[in-house]
């Protein structure tokens, strides 16, 4: 029999029971919907949660000291107290690897910052310019500071959202302004974007920044640094960058091969991806659910083929005796049941991607409907329809046609 | 100029029941020309259905030979049978055993769809001639539910027709009809016959029997009498000598 031909004798006997054809249907409707938009919900909590990462730099590698060093009688000290890092060891990780885009010394300093008759407690951030490539943090307005800056140690900052509430009138713009922090006086010449709470609950905004050298000398008195940050030039380049960043310092600081590492090197990479695994666990169990609903649909395609085939047993044995081969009639079935899903399943990728939509604009949560999940839920409702059709198509292929003729 | 349609020789089937063996057919042997109208009678349990099902190529024989238009049916599988069904048989039912909710003409077509070299263009003039030729030009597009018993078997007879078989094979086909619809279908019967088909009609009623022009009695798996028809009743005089409107 012709391909067409068994398509429009598919179609008619499911024309023949419209109702019944949209219950079986509806199954495999919910199925796939649900497949989809459970995913896309689960796709999307993982994508937010990873864009929040990478907002905090998630190539971002941290150097800091460690307190292996012992001072005196044995008491180690805390790592901001320690002196090994140095403006050199960022200045070598900077010109020597491959595999770091921006690096920048960093020295810390908490204090009172005044504008007029307002104060605020902060911290002020003594770093280079290559910071705000590394935290991929961008400027709402003003300049950032320069290598100029930095060399001649001048009096300039940005500073963070926070502050800008906690010290300005509403609708003033600070940039330009001189303000104060612990009584020196800082030219404001940028304000950072908002970039809202890290995922620690901390106020990432309340900060100001500041040419590390000028923290250095006229804040904190010191010559070395609390820390480095560099970025690596993609997240998994990470681990190499690591390494490399290790040797370099272990060559500055003179390390014998034996020796523990008086640094430490940290990265994002463990937080993103244990992260990421728990929202993966998400979709995954999102999809197994919406999997189950699926299976119970099939499952209704192939109780209601049984049925079909009982019914239509007469048919079966008129279609034989004129002539039907076994084959004839386990496509006619077969094709009748991969309608009914691939019809559903359209369907249901149809109510899938507006479900999520919904949900974004309804709920505002997250979703990200991505076309592999469309087209999983498609293939895997296409071979649900050939798995649980072949079994009633079978059965009705091998009706004895004596037998299917007289039925009652 | 006739060729030998059907030859069976020393058929023989049983069938096993439980512990029991039941021997349906213990041996028939016949041949059917090419444009005999031959009647198969026989009471419930003679064998008739066994061989009913045998003729249309729907069981194999057990034992002993059955050629059909030449071909030997005992050694083809269940898909060569179905072909040999689909070219070479055209089947009438009791029940008429038309698709519900599928019209006159599809219903028609159906034999057609089964075999791959008939385009749709061909199939559906095929299906009107067949319909024409069973008076039921004008009815293509109706349903079997908006026709009536006769018309029904009629639109059954055209399906039968549509694959120009080589026999035509009714069974007891006027079973559910009234006597004036009955002889209307043996009319309609004996003109096909006499155009030139052949036709083998099984039946239990002596008085259909008497409208073939050869009747085969089988009793208890044997055929009892094989005898030539001498006086054909024909069904159009039957037709005429009813009254033509009956009176309630």
């Amino acid at each position: 029999m012709k391909t067409y031909n068994l398509f429009r004798i598919a179609l008619k006997a499911l024309q023949r029971n419209k109702l019944r054809a949209f219950l079986t249907m509806l199954g495999i409707i919910i199925g796939v919907g649900s497949v989809i938009t459970m995913v896309a919900i689960g796709q999307g909590s993982k994508q937010s949660i990873r864009s929040q990462l990478s907002g905090m730099g998630s190539n971002m590698i941290n150097i800091r000291p460690s307190s292996n060093v012992t001072v005196g009688g044995g008491a180690r000290l805390g790592a901001s107290d320690l002196q090994t890092l140095r403006v050199e060891d960022a200045k070598a990780i900077q010109s020597k690897t491959h595999f770091v885009t921006a690096v920048s010394p960093a020295v810390n300093a908490s204090g009172q910052v005044i504008n007029d008759s307002q104060n605020w407690p902060t911290t002020i951030q003594g770093v280079s310019p290559g910071y705000l490539t590394i935290r991929e943090w961008k400027l709402k307005s003003g300049v950032s500071f320069t290598e100029t800056d930095v060399n001649a140690s001048a009096k300039v900052c940005l500073i963070g959202q926070t502050i800008v509430e906690n010290l300005f009138a509403a609708g003033e713009d600070p940039v330009g302004k001189i303000i104060r922090f612990n009584k020196i006086p800082f030219k404001v010449i940028g304000v950072l974007e908002e970039k809202g709470e890290n995922t620690f609950g901390q106020d990432q905004d309340d900060i100001m920044l500041a040419p590390y050298t000028s923290v250095q000398k006229r804040i904190l008195a010191i010559t070395h640094i609390q820390s480095i940050y560099a970025s690596a030039v993609n997240e998994q380049s990470s681990d190499t960058a690591t390494k490399e960043i290790s040797a370099i310092l272990r060559s500055n600081h003179k390390l014998q091969a034996g020796d523990e590492d008086d640094f430490s090197v940290r990265t994002q990479a463990e937080l993103i991806s244990t992260i990421s695994s728990t929202s993966e666990l998400l979709t995954v169990l999102l999809a197994a659910i919406a999997g189950i609903s699926l299976f119970v649909g099939g499952i209704g395609i192939m109780n209601i083929m049984y049925v079909s085939v009982t019914e239509r047993t007469r048919e079966i044995g008129l279609r034989m005796s004129i002539g039907a081969r076994g084959i004839d009639i386990l496509l006619q079935f077969l094709v009748e049941a991969v309608l009914i899903s691939i019809t559903g399943g359209l369907i249901g990728v149809l109510l899938g991607v507006s479900a999520a939509k919904l949900v974004s604009v309804f709920l505002s949560w997250p979703t990200l409907v991505s076309e592999s999940s469309i087209l999983l839920a498609f293939l895997v409702c296409a071979i649900t329809g050939v798995f649980f059709g072949y079994y009633p198509a079978q059965k009705a292929s091998r009706l004895d046609p004596i037998e299917a003729l007289r039925y009652e | 100029m006739s060729s030998t349609i059907l030859e069976i020789k020393e058929l023989k089937r049983e069938f096993v029941m439980g512990s029991e063996t039941v021997r349906a057919l213990k041996g028939v042997s016949f041949t059917v020309q090419q444009g005999e109208f031959v009647t198969i009678m026989g009471s419930s349990g003679s064998g008739k259905t066994t061989l009913l099902n045998m003729l249309g190529c729907l069981d194999r024989p057990g034992n002993g030979s059955y050629l059909l238009d030449g071909v030997d049916v005992k050694g083809l599988s269940r898909n060569e049978l179905a072909r040999l069904r689909n070219q070479k048989i055209g089947f009438v039912f009791q029940a008429y055993n038309l698709l519900a909710r599928t019209s006159a003409l599809e219903n028609v077509e159906l034999p057609l769809l089964y075999n791959s070299k008939i385009s749709t263009a061909v199939r559906r003039e095929k299906a009107l001639q067949a319909l024409q030729a069973v008076k039921l030009g004008d009815r293509a597009g109706h349903l079997p539910s908006q026709l009536s018993g006769g018309q029904q078997q009629r639109v059954a007879i055209a399906r039968a027709l549509v694959n120009e078989p080589v026999m035509i094979l009714a069974d007891e086909a006027t079973g559910n009809l009234d006597t004036r619809t009955s002889y209307e279908i043996m009319l309609l019967l004996q003109e096909l016959n006499q155009q030139g088909s052949t036709i083998v009609f099984v039946t239990h009623e002596p008085d259909i029997a008497a409208f073939s022009s050869r009747t085969i009695t089988l009793k208890d798996g044997r055929i009892i009498k094989d005898e030539r028809n001498q006086q054909v009743r024909s069904a159009r005089e039957m037709l005429a000598a009813l009254p033509v409107k009956e009176d309630y």
